[in-house]
């Protein structure tokens, strides 16, 4: 049983955003001196660590965390499993420790994304050299959002509104949260009047590229309280990876991603959760377009199948809601340096379960579990971490 | 056995300039009519492959032998376009002989001469010829107002033809009159009345004369002639010379689609074809460097070409193409500023290893289970057998939209406007690739695509080919 067992003592969070002024080893060494002195060690006490990247240049392996942090001589393993490559880190560490082969181990994910010379991601994705070579991120989850008004009758207006309502969300969570990439209050009308990137999909349905590193420390839950009073406890986990073309899946229908379901499902076995909608206090799910945010609500059993729409024009997932999602921004406005972010998401939950929240006003009340996800594709492969303040 | 012509095809491009679009960017005046553009995804093998295609509404697949392809255009100075050109068409492996022919805009009816003489020692022996133009002329020269891009495409064979090809010349002239040099964009050409004269004129004149001589014809005789030129007025004053009425000018598409270098004979035949009764005799006389001449009779088989209007098909479904900007661009010669690089790499390796799938379309049908999924794969996604499967055919299915999304920041600077396409067939099987030739406000959830050969990019200094989707403009083909 994995459930309690492990704790996470320490973490740290760089700055997101344009960070031209520092390269990858800057932002490792901004997020895990943070972490180190949050969980009250240093670089020399980490036995062993897994890395989050997907763009350096080159292969690099691990030696970037080795050579800025001065960690030579453990074992250092950088993963690369596009947006989800920061929690899978975290897990890898979480098994690192479970399996009884160190006591300490740390997860760090750092990405510049602003050294590559163009916005966005880039064009082409996959191993074909003609198939998928004009693929692009937003032009992939925009399939999802077409394919989800026409399966629920909503037209192209009214999809494109109900999209808004979760991007207004999300600035206005962002503008409280003072290492976000954005800092800026839109509305509706904004959402609507904002140049097209990929139809249905406008400028502010879409998460930003950012710069920056999050680092989290995990220990056995036995030695946690030698490292601090308030670690936050694993609950569960789940990983599942999918298809890199889904596109070719025969019946694959596009409103409903089978990694999501598959990912969410054991992760709350491991957690013991029978109720996502009631037992989650506060979720961090993977926003990288407002049509994701809305499918997991789905898949994840947030929403019941279909009925997403009620549930965001009720404000359920708003900070007052019944299950706040994003109250950090989200990648929508704190950033996406792709790999950092699983991490993180799961920075945002554990400083709201320790009551520490770096800006008060965002702080929510009794909030005892939460779930943080990333989701690379789509839909290649999707992870969920859920952590909790109590055993 | 009668040796003729069995089946044929064409393409026009989806765009076309107004000619008087790119003579008011000039700021001169020129003449009116059309010039079809090709799309910039596109050049002469795309445009070949679906001619050629378009051949097989009369002809199996299985029947073609041979594929001769001409072009004065092709993308590549050495390497065979012909052998592309089999493959994306999916003829059998290996076996169908193919060759290129080039140099001249007579190289389209140089093949058919081949092909007859094929066809004649050879039991009625069956070659697919297509050709494929889009020809470049200086910026503001006459040229660029005229030359069009087009391909067609016929069958040449023994058996039951649409019209036989009774008799055929051919005579050589050394004459520098329009050339392009190794190297060289555009075409040149010399003074313009020793062109026509010296040139067109005088060879096309012998030739229409020593053919109707040794066939013992008198212009009376011929329904009608195929004079493909420069310009509609030297067809006529070249027709006129000869003794034919203009009416008995076959038109050859120089107004609506310009002036397609190899390809207008070819379009010029078929246009004949289209309105010919049983019994019709068709003159051709094809020019460069010298000239082809051949002789044509409808046969009774002609009634089954009734109703396709192949070439009004094309012509009815065209868009018009605004930016001379745009076209200088897509031509390359004001080309805009480069959009983000693509971060796959090309490889010479991998393309050749996956022809099957990227250049033939082919999926898998699991010989266990019999499900169907695209591309190949060889461990069947429904029951698991592995290497279990036989291939089939895409590239002739007309599926539906499955989602779409228009994605504006996919493409290239000058036209960034695509649309990511997943589609379904009727066995559920769904395809993803990009759509091209859309009018974007007729794009929905659930309407009819076809599958058009296209150049994806030119990573690896070569043209790395694949299919895109398109809303209907070709003869359907088949379903599942």
């Amino acid at each position: 049983m994995i459930k309690d067992e492990l704790s996470i003592v320490g973490m740290g969070c760089a700055k997101f955003g344009e960070r031209w002024d520092c390269g990858i080893p800057d932002l490792l060494i901004e997020a895990a001196y943070e972490a180190f002195e949050d969980a009250g060690i240093g670089p020399k006490d980490v036995e062993m660590c897994f890395f989050a990247n997907t763009n350096a240049p080159n292969n690099c392996s691990g030696t970037p965390v080795a050579d800025a942090l001065k960690m030579h001589g453990i074992p250092i393993v950088r993963n690369e499993n596009f947006c989800a490559s920061g929690h899978i880190a975290l897990i890898e560490a979480c098994m690192a420790v479970a399996s009884g082969v160190c006591n300490v181990a740390m997860a760090i994910g750092a990405e510049k994304l602003k050294d590559t010379g163009f916005g966005g991601l880039g064009t082409g994705r996959g191993l074909s050299t003609v198939r998928e070579s004009r693929r692009t991120a937003p032009g992939s989850f925009a399939l999802g959002a077409t394919r989800y008004f026409a399966k629920y009758g909503l037209t192209y207006e009214e999809g494109r509104q109900l999209l808004a309502k979760i991007a207004v969300k999300n600035h206005a969570n962002g503008m409280l949260a003072p290492r976000a990439h954005f800092h800026k209050e839109i509305t509706v009308e904004d959402c609507l009047k904002a140049p097209i990137i990929a139809t249905p999909l406008g400028l502010y349905d879409c998460c930003g590229n950012s710069d920056g590193a999050a680092c989290a420390i995990i220990t056995r839950t036995d030695m946690a309280r030698s490292f601090r009073d308030d670690p936050i406890y694993i609950k569960g986990f789940g990983i599942a990876t999918d298809s890199v073309l889904p596109h070719y899946r025969p019946n694959f229908d596009w409103t409903s991603f089978e990694a999501l379901r598959i990912s969410s499902l054991r992760a709350y076995e491991m957690a013991g959760i029978k109720t996502p909608r009631e037992e989650i206090d506060l979720a961090e799910v993977h926003d990288c377009f407002s049509i994701t945010e809305m499918l997991i609500y789905e898949d994840f059993g947030f929403s019941p199948r279909g009925k997403a729409r009620e549930d965001i024009e009720a404000g359920f997932f708003t900070r007052s809601g019944g299950l706040p999602v994003n109250v950090d921004g989200g990648l929508k406005c704190f950033g996406h340096p792709v790999g950092a972010s699983g991490i993180r998401m799961t920075y945002e939950l554990y400083k709201q379960l320790q009551h520490k929240v770096d800006n008060p006003k965002r702080q929510l009340e009794n909030a005892h579990i939460g779930l943080s996800h990333t989701f690379g594709g789509p839909p290649q492969i999707s992870a969920v971490l859920i952590v909790g303040n109590e055993k | 056995m009668d040796v003729g012509i069995k089946s044929f095809g064409i393409y026009l491009p989806y765009y076309y300039m107004a000619r008087e679009a790119i003579s008011s960017a000039w700021e001169t005046k020129g003449p009116k009519g059309k010039k079809s553009i090709a799309n910039v995804d596109e050049d002469v093998v795309t445009m070949a492959v679906e001619a050629a295609m378009d051949c097989f509404r009369f002809v199996d697949r299985s029947d073609i032998k041979s594929l001769f392809f001409a072009s004065t255009t092709a993308p590549y100075a050495e390497k065979a376009h012909s052998a592309l050109i089999s493959v994306a068409c999916d003829l059998e492996n290996h076996s169908v002989f193919t060759s290129d022919f080039a140099q001249s805009t007579r190289a389209g009816t140089n093949a058919l001469m081949v092909a007859c003489d094929a066809a004649k020692a050879n039991d009625g022996r069956s070659t697919l010829v297509v050709a494929s133009d889009m020809r470049k002329a200086y910026p503001k020269s006459s040229e660029e107002l005229t030359l069009g891009d087009a391909a067609a495409a016929l069958v040449i064979g023994g058996g039951d033809v649409l019209a036989t090809i009774d008799g055929s010349l051919s005579l050589n002239d050394e004459i520098v009159d329009i050339w392009r040099n190794a190297g060289d964009a555009y075409i040149s050409q010399g003074e313009g009345r020793f062109v026509v004269d010296k040139g067109y004129m005088r060879v096309m004149g012998e030739i229409v004369r020593a053919i109707l001589g040794k066939y013992a014809l008198e212009p009376k005789s011929i329904a009608k002639v195929v004079f493909p030129a420069a310009g509609a007025g030297n067809a006529a004053k070249l027709a006129k010379k000869c003794g034919f009425a203009p009416e008995q000018v076959q038109d050859t598409l120089l107004g609506s689609v310009g002036n397609s270098g190899t390809a207008q004979a070819f379009l010029g035949i078929i246009g004949a074809l289209e309105g010919a009764k049983p019994g019709d005799k068709i003159l051709v006389a094809d020019y460069g460097s010298g000239a082809n001449a051949f002789i044509l009779t409808a046969t009774k088989a002609i009634g089954k070409i009734r109703g396709f209007d192949t070439i009004q098909r094309f012509l009815g479904n065209r868009k018009e193409f605004g930016s001379y900007a745009r076209y200088l661009s897509f031509r390359e010669i004001a080309p805009a500023q480069p959009g983000s690089p693509f971060k796959l790499p090309a490889s010479a390796a991998m393309t050749w290893r996956e022809q099957n799938l990227n250049i033939r379309l082919h999926g898998s049908r699991c010989s266990e289970c019999g499900a169907t999924i695209f591309p190949v794969n060889r461990v069947c996604h429904a029951c698991g057998a592995k290497d279990k499967y036989e291939e089939f055919r895409a590239s002739d299915l007309v599926t539906k939209v499955f989602t779409y999304s228009v994605d504006k920041y996919a493409g290239r600077s000058d036209d960034p406007v695509l649309i990511q396409t997943v589609t379904e067939d009727g066995n559920g099987t769904h395809y993803y690739t990009i759509m091209t030739d859309f009018n974007v406000e007729d794009v929905s959830v659930g309407m009819d695509v076809e599958f058009t050969f296209r150049k994806m990019h030119s990573l690896g200094n070569f043209p790395n080919y694949y299919w895109k989707l398109r809303p209907l403009r070709r003869e359907k083909r088949a379903t599942i």
